[in-house]
């Protein structure tokens, strides 16, 4: 018997972690808080979620038939920039604003770079970025109270708690099952713990991208804050009230855009979470986690250039430093 | 016990260890032809004493070392010399001059096999040196360094610490495990002559934790002599990596193109240290060791003790044969082996397991795009980024690859292992590694 033996370059076995696998879990830490937004927001949210991933899916495989590359949608990163840009939208926003977002997110900040793993800031980010920008009205009016479902246009409790808008603060309990005004998916403070620790555990994220968010948004509003003034000094409030929760844990650990590095992520959350502190104690805008991630996503090659791991065996080396530079 | 210094990197994988496990240790048997590489070590190779056509006995030496690395090569059992002539090398990949043994069947010992030692105060460290040298002993754990080498380091380089590496961390392999676990007494016998002959006041037995058996059995061998100690190691690949294992045990880093011996370190393979003290006591040179011949795709997953020479067909047919299509056999572990074409060639002194995988088990990953997600960084053990030295690596950017340190790595295999995008992370490190290693050999050669 000669049968015929494959001959390869070790190693010869793989561990089972696949990327679809990894995108798939993500997905699922995703599920409670889209629970959550529906039953907060009604079929409002559901519709939203949907045209968001339709439109994300779709304007993939259309993108990369059009160019003659091979379709990816398999691997189900479209899924996720799909669900989370709905996530960032106000649930009573008209259709037409997910499915914009969404194929903006996919053409012009992922596939035009070169898709998966070339592009060099989030996609959902950029794509609500985009939105802000072109429909601020939209992307900052559209609330729906939540369980009831009305319409209202009041403000935030972020935007009040930064004093650009009027209004009664919700209690810690409403902060945490979600029972405030706010984007889709960003409410429910539980639902997204969940899904975050679910995605720590399984290894999908590192924590360090979450702590040093978080914590740097927390200490840095009690030391800039005081009560009557920004956040009240208060830390806890200024993680629960606006999307602080869902960027630190579902936004800035994206891959593409984080560092390589675990020093590096660590330096990647704190520099976001203090980005958004600059952005919410003197920007226009009430929420600053949007932008404070984005600009992290352009610093990361430059963080993956510089915080470099001391390689075994080697003292000191500023020759290793430089070696990583580039990579990119 | 000695308490971790420091750890880096490293992946987790399924051991499957428990194939062949509960297998002890029985004799391979004398197959119908030995092929016996001159070139069976790190060095030069080694220059034969016999002729075709020579009757020769088990124990009797062949071919004796050359130049300063190199090692002896003995006959594993009684024959004839059948031809000295090129053959396959599974690990050079290149015809390699061999001596071809014709097995006589009686396994005749040579009359200069004779106990050398009843114990240790009987023979002096010198003397060990010598005998090591004569019997062609090297390193068993896969760079089959001549042994010998080893315990002479340079004047200028104290030695304090000698490491017992039993941690076995490649899956699927349990020779050493067995070793440990039948023989631990003289494997400690071994290993005192070897601190002896090396003039080391320490030693420690290092072993992974997904070993408790064998932690125990040698825990006992060991417990009358206080000049050796135990480092239980966290199961987790590659632990048992020389490197590795000097960083864990002793929180010392052996420099880059350096040596452990560079950080007053020696390490030897559990079955070195078996095959010294086996050696001291009835004579008989490295002849034999023992081999895991595991994996899905054979009947019976096996620990022989085999002939150096035997061939890999003749140890698979010993394990009941294949089960199911093969797809791949590995000589050595699955992280670090090197997959053969053909079962003819023969095992070497370095040969620790063969490992048969089946059909089904070697399909052929789809590669996808790099996704960044920096598993490959984590897991790498001497801290490089694997993912920035492949990116070079694939693009040809050789520089680039070099200044991020390609050289270093140790072609674990961890980082190509966790990767979920499936990239040939280490087949691109080791092209721009002998791309590098070629130019820089020609720019030597230009300037002479
Ligand atoms: S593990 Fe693979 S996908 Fe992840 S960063 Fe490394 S090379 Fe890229
Ligand atoms: S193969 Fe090389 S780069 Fe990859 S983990 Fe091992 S040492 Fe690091």
């Amino acid at each position: 018997m000669e049968e015929k033996l494959v001959i390869s370059s070790s190693p010869h076995i793989k561990g089972p972690k696949t990327v679809r696998g990894i995108m798939l879990d993500v997905i699922i830490a995703l599920i409670p808080a889209c629970l959550a937004s529906l039953i907060l927001f009604g079929w409002k949210a559901l519709l939203i979620i949907m045209a968001s991933v339709a439109s994300a899916v779709a304007s993939e495989a259309l993108y990369e038939k059009a160019v003659k590359r091979e379709v990816t949608v398999g691997d189900l990163s479209a899924v996720i920039t799909g669900i989370l840009l709905a996530m960032t939208l106000p649930p009573n926003v008209p259709l037409w604003i997910p499915v914009i977002g969404s194929a903006f997110a996919i053409v012009i900040a992922k596939q035009i770079f070169g898709g998966l793993g070339c592009n060099f800031v989030n996609p959902a980010l950029a794509g609500r970025a985009f939105l802000l920008a072109a429909w601020p009205m939209h992307m900052t009016r559209d609330w729906l109270n939540p369980l009831t479902y009305d319409a209202v246009t009041s403000a935030t409790p972020l935007a009040v708690l930064k004093g650009t808008g009027q209004g009664t603060l919700p209690g810690i309990k409403d902060f945490l099952l979600g029972v405030r005004l706010g984007s889709l998916g960003e409410t429910s403070v539980l639902a997204l713990l969940l899904g975050g620790i679910y995605l720590i555990a399984r290894g999908v994220i590192d924590y360090r991208i979450p702590l040093g968010f978080l914590g740097t948004l927390f200490v840095g509003t009690l030391v800039f804050g005081k009560p009557g003034a920004f956040f009240q000094g208060d830390g806890v409030l200024a993680i629960l009230a606006g999307g602080a929760i869902l960027g630190a844990f579902f936004m800035a650990t994206d891959y593409v855009t984080s560092p390589v590095t675990a020093r590096g992520r660590l330096y990647m959350g704190i520099g976001a979470g203090f980005i958004t502190l600059l952005i919410r104690l003197w920007g226009g805008y009430p929420e600053g986690v949007t932008y404070g991630i984005l600009l992290m996503n352009l610093v990361t090659p430059l963080i993956d250039r510089f915080v470099v791991p001391r390689y075994y065996g080697y003292a000191h080396d500023r020759a290793a430093k430089e070696a990583a530079a580039g990579g990119r | 016990m000695i308490s971790l210094k420091r750890t880096s990197g490293g992946v987790r994988v399924d051991d499957k260890k428990d194939l062949s496990a509960g297998s002890p240790i029985e004799p391979a048997g004398i197959p119908g032809e030995l092929v016996l590489f001159l070139s069976q070590h790190t060095g030069a190779p080694s220059k034969p004493v016999v002729k075709v056509q020579d009757l020769v006995k088990r124990g009797q030496l062949l071919a004796e070392p050359q130049g300063a690395i190199s090692a002896a090569l003995h006959a594993p059992t009684s024959g004839k010399v059948k031809a000295i002539e090129p053959r396959y090398h599974p690990i050079q990949g290149r015809l390699v001059d061999a001596i071809v043994l014709e097995p006589d069947g009686k396994n005749e010992v040579f009359e200069g096999v004779v106990p050398r030692a009843r114990d240790l105060d009987s023979i002096s460290g010198e003397e060990i040196i010598a005998f090591v040298r004569e019997i062609g002993l090297v390193g068993l754990g896969g760079a089959a360094f001549p042994t010998a080498v080893k315990l002479t380091p340079p004047a200028d380089k104290p030695i304090d610490t000698y490491l017992l590496n039993g941690a076995e961390c490649e899956p699927y392999l349990t020779s050493d495990y067995r070793l440990m676990l039948e023989e631990a007494e003289v494997v400690i016998f071994g290993f005192r002559a070897l601190l002896k002959a090396a003039r080391v006041a320490r030693g420690i037995v290092c072993i992974e934790d997904n070993k408790p058996e064998a932690i125990s059995a040698m825990q006992r061998a060991m417990s009358p002599f206080p000049e050796l100690d135990l480092a239980v190691l966290p199961s987790r690949y590659p632990r048992g990596g020389e490197k590795q294992l000097i960083e864990a045990v002793l929180g010392r880093e052996v420099p880059p193109a350096g040596l452990p011996l560079d950080v007053g370190v020696i390490v030897s393979n559990v079955g070195t240290a078996f095959t010294l003290g086996k050696a001291i006591r009835t004579g008989l040179p490295l002849v034999e060791r023992v081999i895991s011949v595991t994996g899905e795709g054979v009947t019976r997953p096996s620990n022989f003790l085999a002939l150096i020479g035997t061939p890999v067909s003749y140890l698979i047919e010993k394990a009941g044969g294949f089960s199911g299509t093969p797809g791949k056999v590995i000589m050595g572990g699955p992280m670090m082996g090197i997959s053969v074409k053909s079962l003819d060639v023969p095992v070497l002194k370095g040969t620790s397991g063969i490992v048969v995988l089946k059909k089904e088990q070697v399909k052929k990953d789809k590669m996808l795009p790099c996704i960044r997600c920096g598993r490959c960084v984590d897991a790498c053990p001497l801290r490089l980024l694997p993912v920035w030295m492949a990116a070079y690596a694939e693009r040809g950017l050789l520089e680039e690859a070099e200044r991020a340190r390609v050289l270093d790595c140790c072609e674990c295999g961890a980082c190509a292992y966790e990767c979920p995008a499936k990239r040939p992370l280490v087949q691109w490190i080791r092209m721009a590694k002998s791309e590098i290693l070629a130019k820089r050999r020609a720019q030597n050669h230009a300037r002479k």
